[in-house]
């Protein structure tokens, strides 16, 4: 087993709030990795923090062999990684198409004078990212709501946009953030299929979400995350089990 | 948001087709300078003017319709770009420089003012730069007002005068040319250069909008922290927004110095900041067709004032209570709040397109 | 030592009034995350209208005590002022809260325009005499440094107008909701506030500091005009950067060290750039305090406070 990603140690803090507290995970290269807790346990903070959205107050993390970036987003994306937001964040002015294209940014490298002469490199490149992109929607299922508006799509599409335009950086690990958060069950569905789907083809999945029967169907493995800590990890039949996590989830009713 | 841009309730016939809208605006354009010299030369020079405010709209609009990055010191670009041409082309200083090389060293004078305003700020919390922009355009102006002493470098408040005009191969376009006997007038002549300086910026604006350039821009002015997300370098794409807007105004304000001849503080007070960024904001921030229309309305709004509103109201009430300056403020701050609440999209929403392919749905 | 007291003396009076207009930025940022480019117009409308007052006053009871005139120019002033803040508000920001980020920012643009020539058509564009309602005679304390009544009564004005501020948001109910309302809207609303209500309530007490500041500006200054409403506008808002926006005691201590800054830079402009800038470049300073505050200590003095708008 190749490990893709590993977190050492991994705090934050938010004034005297604990939201990380050495965390330190695991993830192997291929698999569909669950981090599960209840709200407000610091899910979406490690993602933040993952990605360079926050900056880190202590631990690393490493993909590949090499120490990420802290802080720096756009960095982070070169090194593989590529997320999704638990709110759908996604251009709301661009279509689709344009959306997806602007995912693949950090793959094409035309430059302002190549765009002004609009050299025959650049052409091409446009060319061939319009065609990527196209290819991209068809393959999370909104090929046919190329040309809509991101924000006039429905809310499932939404969230299947906001995947292809994170694929559309080509990462090695795909983060996403509670994507069946707000789906009908048939939506949920197809979501799932989607992620295997990408799993097929040889993309790591880190995947937060709620609904637990999809976890436990879909994860390879799991870590669960408590008011910053992570309590319990293994496979989805192991962490059920686990007599932590069971109080967790049932002795917990808490203010977020 | 509720109000989102719904097309305007025209009737169908009048949405052209394509194939005949632009052949019809390029005949428009060449012909408005006859039309407007049968109503007398003064509309001539309204039009020229209109020119070179719709080039400080188009770069404008790349900052502020693109990126979503609110310059309020936008005309300092166009005065680094006018004072340019003022000292390299003028008696002011004894040098006299052609076109060729001013024009182009305005431009990059402005855009490392861009680049020099930009760098410190643009990494900071994005309605931040509104007021830095705003207190470097007065700052360039304090300066300019201030120049003339201990060395006399701008001439202070009186500007500098008997600037040399635009001279392309040999032709002063400033003197009426005499062609086969016809007398063709000077405000023609610049009518029709400034618009070849307009339609190549279009197509330059249209092929960064159609980029990757234009979509980072797009997706940073949508939601910067996605943008960030995916890899885009928010930072360098803003510098870069704002350095190209610089140079569109760096050229207008050269092309200014050399046609009016004469260039002083006064021309780049907030105020013109601010009449630049209303044009925009009626055609509708990014769309280019409609920033262009704005920004004609606007340059033409003080002239049919004058000849409008005065009589009208020395019709109503016998005297004028609004003077034609009044007026043009309080409908372009009028402009400004209405357009926000209700129509943000703008007068002419259209869709801006950031890939070669046609959207489908409005 | 008697220039460096008088310099002090000097900075201490237009840093106050700074500080008073400071505040209204401050706290509208702290709560809307919006910078109110309207908010320096009601200075200038505070002082045109005191001014109105005053001559009306003047002219209907000719005689009145100056202190007399003063209390009810501010007393027309400061509602009306309160009126046209609350207004603002209501029409233009309001609707604009989920719009996309430029939009109240050119409406606060827009609305500072129109209150302007608003003023012009109603006071036309000339400079008025602001009559000098606390004594300005010059007293002596010390060698070399003077100071006026005015100047006096500038500051402790200014400071119990801060002071009082101070006490309503630490101790009032309203200032508990406004703080908590700054935290987060929605969490407010959870907890039973009027998120609406609080902030109306922000936008008016800052106009009224702002009135205030504008009788204060104006009386110092002897001069009301439409657009003198700017620079002060733009200075305090550099004031409430300084000290962390957001920040309430920022605002004051910014607007303070502004003053001083500015007090002391203009005397000795011409030493520090070898004669180069004379004191007609006093009013950069506050740009290049600004431009160096973001650059080396963007977050301010003291730290600044702003709404989670995610
Ligand atoms: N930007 C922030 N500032 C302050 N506190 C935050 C911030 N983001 C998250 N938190 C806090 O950190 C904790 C973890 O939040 P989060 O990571 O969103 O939880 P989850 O995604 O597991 O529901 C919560 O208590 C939350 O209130
Ligand atoms: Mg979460």
């Amino acid at each position: 087993m190749i490990t893709l990603l590993e977190s050492r140690a991994v705090n934050k803090r938010f004034g005297g709030l604990k939201a990380l507290t050495d965390v330190s995970l695991t993830i192997r290269k291929g698999e569909v990795y669950g981090l599960i807790g209840p709200n407000g346990a610091g899910k979406t903070t490690f993602f933040n923090v993952l990605t360079g959205a926050y900056a880190i107050d202590g631990g690393e993390f490493v993909m590949n062999g090499a120490e990420l970036p802290a802080a720096t987003p756009h960095l982070v994306v070169q090194h593989g990684i590529a997320r999704t937001f638990q709110n759908i964040r996604l251009f709301r002015e661009l279509t689709a198409l344009e959306n997806v294209m602007a995912g693949h940014h950090i793959r094409s490298s035309a430059g302002v004078w190549g765009i002004l002469t609009q050299s025959r490199a650049a052409r091409e490149e446009e060319r061939l990212m319009q065609e990527r992109a196209l290819e991209i929607l068809d393959y999370v299922g909104i090929g046919r709501h190329a040309d809509t508006v991101a924000r006039n799509l429905s809310y499932g599409d939404q969230r299947r946009l906001e995947i292809a335009r994170a694929l559309a950086t080509e990462p090695q690990l795909l983060a996403l953030d509670e994507p069946a958060a707000g789906m009908n069950a048939t939506e949920t569905v197809g979501l799932r299929t989607l992620v295997e789907t990408i799993r097929g083809d040889g993309i790591t999945v880190l995947l937060i979400e709620h609904d637990v029967k999809l976890i436990m169907g879909l994860c390879d493995r799991v870590a669960v995350l408590d008011f910053g800590k992570k309590i319990a990890e293994g496979t989805p039949a192991e962490v059920q089990r686990d007599p932590d996590v069971i109080r967790a989830y049932l002795g917990g009713h808490r203010a977020h | 948001m509720t109000t989102t841009s719904s097309a305007l309730p025209l009737p169908a016939s009048f949405a052209f087709d394509r194939r005949v809208q632009r052949p019809l605006v390029i005949l428009l354009a060449l012909a408005a300078p006859l039309i407007a010299l049968a109503m007398g030369k003064s509309w001539v020079r309204v039009l020229d003017f209109a020119l070179l405010y719709v080039l400080l709209a188009i770069g404008l609009n790349l900052v502020v319709g693109f990126a979503g990055l609110l310059d309020l010191g936008y005309i300092a670009f166009y005065a680094v770009g006018a004072y340019t041409w003022a000292f390299l082309a003028s008696p002011h200083f004894g040098i006299h420089l052609p076109f060729w090389i001013v024009l182009p060293l305005g431009a990059a004078f402005a855009a490392l003012a861009g680049i020099a305003l930009g760098f410190p700020t643009l990494r900071l919390r994005g309605d931040y730069l509104a007021i830095v922009t705003l207190g470097f355009g007065e700052i360039i102006r304090i300066f300019m007002n201030n120049l003339n002493q201990p060395i006399n470098i701008t001439n202070g408040p009186q500007g500098i005068d008997s600037i040399d005009p635009l001279t392309i191969a040999g032709l002063d376009l400033s003197r009426d040319l005499d062609l086969f006997g016809f007398q063709i007038s000077s405000l023609l002549l610049y009518y029709y250069a400034f618009l070849a300086c307009v339609v190549f910026a279009i197509i330059l604006v249209r092929r960064l909008q159609i980029s990757r350039i234009g979509r980072a821009w797009a997706a940073i002015r949508d939601d910067e922290l996605a943008a960030k997300a995916i890899g885009i370098d928010t930072r360098m794409m803003k510098l870069l927004a704002f350095a190209l807007g610089a140079t569109f105004g760096g050229v207008s304000g050269g092309l200014f110095a050399a046609f009016q001849g004469f260039v002083s503080p006064e021309s780049f007070s907030l105020m013109e900041s601010i009449v630049v960024l209303t044009m925009i904001v009626l055609g509708g921030m990014g769309n280019l067709a409609g920033v262009i229309v704005g920004a004609i309305m606007l340059t033409a709004l003080p002239e049919l004032l004058r000849h409008f509103a005065v009589p009208m109201q020395m019709a109503l009430f016998g005297k004028t209570l609004l003077d034609p300056e009044v007026l043009r403020m309080l409908l372009l701050s009028l402009a400004m709040i209405v357009m926000m609440l209700v129509r943000p999209a703008g007068l002419l929403p259209a869709r801006t397109r950031y890939a070669h392919r046609d959207r489908r749905n409005a | 030592m008697e220039t460096f007291l008088q310099q002090t003396l000097n900075g201490l009076v237009s840093g106050s009034i700074y500080a008073l207009v400071a505040l209204g930025y401050t706290m509208v940022y702290g709560i809307l995350g919006l910078i109110n480019f309207a908010h320096g117009e009601l200075v200038m409308i505070g002082a045109l209208v005191a001014l109105q007052t005053v001559t009306l006053l003047n002219a209907a009871v000719p005689g009145l005590h100056p202190v007399i005139l003063l209390l009810a120019g501010v007393a027309v002033a400061v509602p009306v002022c309160m009126a046209v803040g609350y207004l603002i508000e209501r029409i233009g920001y309001r609707r604009l809260r989920n719009a996309p980020r430029l939009a109240p920012l050119i409406t606060a643009i827009g609305v500072s325009f129109l209150l302007q020539t608003l003023a012009m058509i109603i006071w036309g564009r000339e400079f008025h005499v602001f009559p000098q309602l606390v004594s300005t005679t010059p007293m002596q304390p010390m060698d070399g440094v003077v100071v006026s009544p005015l100047q006096i009564f500038t500051i402790v004005v200014a400071f119990a107008l801060m002071g009082g501020l101070m006490l309503l948001v630490n101790k009032s109910r309203l200032g508990r909701a406004m703080r908590a309302t700054a935290e987060n809207h929605r969490v407010a609303g959870l907890m039973g506030i009027n998120a609406n209500g609080v902030i109306a309530a922000t936008f008016i007490i800052g106009s009224g500091l702002a009135a205030l500041a504008g009788v204060l500006f104006a009386s110092n200054y002897a001069i009301a005009h439409y657009a003198m409403g700017f620079t002060p506008g733009l200075k305090a808002f550099t004031a409430a950067v300084l000290g962390g926006i957001g920040n309430l005691p920022g605002a004051m201590v910014g607007g303070l060290v502004l003053g001083l800054v500015e007090s002391f830079g203009a005397g000795y402009i011409e030493h520090l750039t070898f004669g180069f800038l004379n004191s007609s470049y006093q009013d950069i300073f506050a740009f290049m305090i600004l431009g160096a505050v973001l650059i080396f200590r963007p977050s301010g003095l003291l730290g600044e406070r702003v709404a989670d708008r995610a």
